[in-house]
């Protein structure tokens, strides 16, 4: 209680603030939770109604349906969708946090000649653009036939990920209690053994954060399963909303519903682990 | 034994992560500096040209920069109103709700709601938004409250006329960012110095005063933080712009990150869409310097 609390509240001026701020707070929050209200209506109302009338009149009258997401699973093969978002996702997760935790170790612990050029490289990558590396890998992967598959796939997002994953892993670990680690280096316990015995145990909860910060940012990417997978049979969720609006520009309640679809997971994540995220974004920084 | 085992070890651990790194990034930079000297169709661009692109880009292609009439237009043109307006609509609406929310009864909720679009797609939020722009008052809740509430009004086809379009995607994206700069800002205005704050009170500072003097000079790292992410983050725009509108209406809505991709994979110039991306990188290495500065100064 600081900014508003804190001041006396008598003078007709400070109440006339208070009174502002909510106002202007309520209305923000509005302003952000309408468009995907609307969006959320429209997928339990059937095409017929939403040609008819605006969204906002289910919410007076009370007629939905389930059909939409019915026909947008199956039909609409959205339901094969989830399963590629998963197989994509979940070692898309994995991988990049062992090789980024491997690393920042070395980064954090070990000396050697060029760890600072390294660790400044890694940081200069995390602000290259993808748009740059596209052709080139797109090429490596022709060549060795990864186009077009999960393993090429995991890759991609394998190495996409590890500038942010270097970073944020070996802060954490740099931070760890140096007296840990050294004690077992005296007592002659190899790298390997200290890296999986002490050092992956006490960094849970960076792990945990970078682990919820990939996982959204691989299930909600677009771009990648366009140019590396390009195969329909192949595309996660993101990719065939993008078809969907590709054939039907205006087929609204598949297209709310397949949106749905595709937010629930991150959603889930997000309002189950909403600490973590909190706490990766205010110590980690961002990815992008 | 020496610390960090013998000297083979920091390298097995790095190297994972390095060979990536040199495959992912750093080749495909360079290869990508290479070709963008090359002309051609397809992904394998095959005639030398120099840098006829780089002068076809700044001088002859209408879509990415059109200087000969008022005003003036085109993708580089359109990138340059994304860097100023998105990182400073994100900045200031994003301070204006950690401050108003900090200590207020609701105040979990507002920031989760607004939260909320980080968390899903740039897909799904494009798929929202079209949903709200759309040109039908009974389908676009934007036209719908206009013509509401403004007698007379006509619904404006927002991502198909080429004088608002980029306004409504910056909007979409503002959209979406906003959270990530409140949830930064409030962290750091949480953690001020309570002390400072409460001697600015009992000298008479009033909350106005409080926050332009005291509490926004303290927040000056975290403001600068978000900044630069931000204009990282409007440099590299891509999806947002592909999902909502491909580029359009006639490439109204071209930007930078978007051209990269349309020139290589609609129009199959590797070559071209090549040149740009290297012009990307060209306007990205003074934030990559600032990057490395502030980690350098943050080390000692």
């Amino acid at each position: 209680m600081r900014t508003a609390a804190a001041y006396p509240l008598r003078s007709p001026a400070r109440i006339a603030g208070r009174v502002l701020a909510h106002g202007i707070l309520v209305l923000l929050g509005l302003v952000w939770l309408v468009p995907s209200l609307g969006l959320f209506v429209t997928s339990w109302r059937s095409p017929s109604d939403i040609a008819a009338s605006g969204w906002w009149n289910a919410l007076v009258e009370w007629r939905y349906t389930l059909a939409n997401y019915g026909e947008v699973l199956s039909a609409r093969g959205f339901a094969n969708n989830f399963l590629n978002s998963l197989i994509i996702t979940v070692p898309s997760t994995l991988f990049p946090i062992a090789v980024g935790a491997l690393a920042g170790y070395a980064l954090a612990w070990m000396r050697f000649r060029g760890r600072d050029f390294i660790y400044l490289g890694v940081m200069a990558l995390l602000v290259v653009p993808l748009q740059l590396t596209w052709v080139p890998v797109l090429r490596l992967f022709n060549t060795f036939g990864l186009t077009g598959t999960f393993a090429g796939i995991w890759l991609v997002h394998t190495a996409f990920g590890l500038p942010f994953a270097v970073f944020l892993l070996r802060n954490f670990i740099a931070e760890l209690p140096g007296a840990f680690i050294e004690s077992a280096r005296v007592d002659g316990a190899s790298e390997l053994m200290i890296f999986s015995r002490i050092v992956l145990p006490l960094s849970l909860p960076a792990l945990a954060s970078l682990a919820i910060f990939q996982f959204v940012w691989v299930w909600n990417d677009l771009m990648n399963a366009l140019i590396f997978l390009q195969i329909r049979d192949k595309y996660p969720l993101t990719a065939a909303i993008q078809s969907l609006l590709g054939q039907f520009g205006s087929e609204w309640h598949l297209l709310a519903a397949g949106s749905f679809v595709a937010m629930s997971v991150p959603l889930l994540v997000f309002f189950a682990l909403q600490r973590y995220f909190v706490r990766g974004i205010t110590v980690g920084g961002v990815k992008g | 034994m020496a610390p960090g085992g013998n000297r083979r070890t920091p390298w097995l651990f790095l190297s994972p992560a390095l060979f990536l790194l040199l495959a992912f990034f750093v080749w495909p930079t360079l290869q990508t500096m290479w070709w963008s000297l090359h002309g051609g169709t397809g992904l394998v661009p095959t005639e030398y040209v120099g840098l006829e692109n780089y002068t076809r880009l700044l001088t002859g292609d209408r879509l990415f920069l059109r200087l000969d009439r008022w005003p003036p237009s085109g993708a580089l043109v359109n990138t340059v109103l994304w860097l100023v307006l998105f990182p400073a609509l994100t900045t200031t609406l994003g301070m204006l709700i950690a401050v108003l929310a900090d200590g207020v009864r609701y105040e979990k909720t507002v920031k989760a709601i607004i939260f909320l679009p980080m968390v899903i797609s740039a897909t799904a939020a494009s798929v929202i938004f079209r949903f709200v722009y759309s040109p039908d008052p009974t389908i676009g809740a934007a036209n719908a409250a206009l013509t509401s509430l403004i007698p007379g009004f006509e619904p404006v086809p927002w991502l198909g006329r080429g004088s608002v379009v980029n306004f409504a995607i910056i909007a979409a994206a503002v959209w979406i960012w906003c959270g990530l700069a409140m949830t930064v800002f409030s962290a750091a205005y949480k953690s001020l110095n309570q002390e400072v704050l409460e001697a600015a009170r009992v000298d008479g500072a009033g909350p106005w005063q409080t926050f332009w003097r005291i509490s926004l000079p303290m927040l000056a790292r975290p403001v600068t933080f978000i900044v630069i992410a931000m204009l990282i983050n409007a440099l590299k725009m891509l999806d947002l712009v592909l999902v909502m509108t491909a580029g359009g209406p006639r490439g109204a809505s071209r930007i930078i990150g978007f051209s990269v991709y349309w020139e290589v994979f609609n129009n199959s110039r590797a070559g071209y869409g090549s040149a740009i991306a290297i012009l990307m990188l060209l306007l990205l290495i003074p934030v990559i310097l600032i990057q490395i500065h502030r980690i350098r100064v943050e080390e000692r």
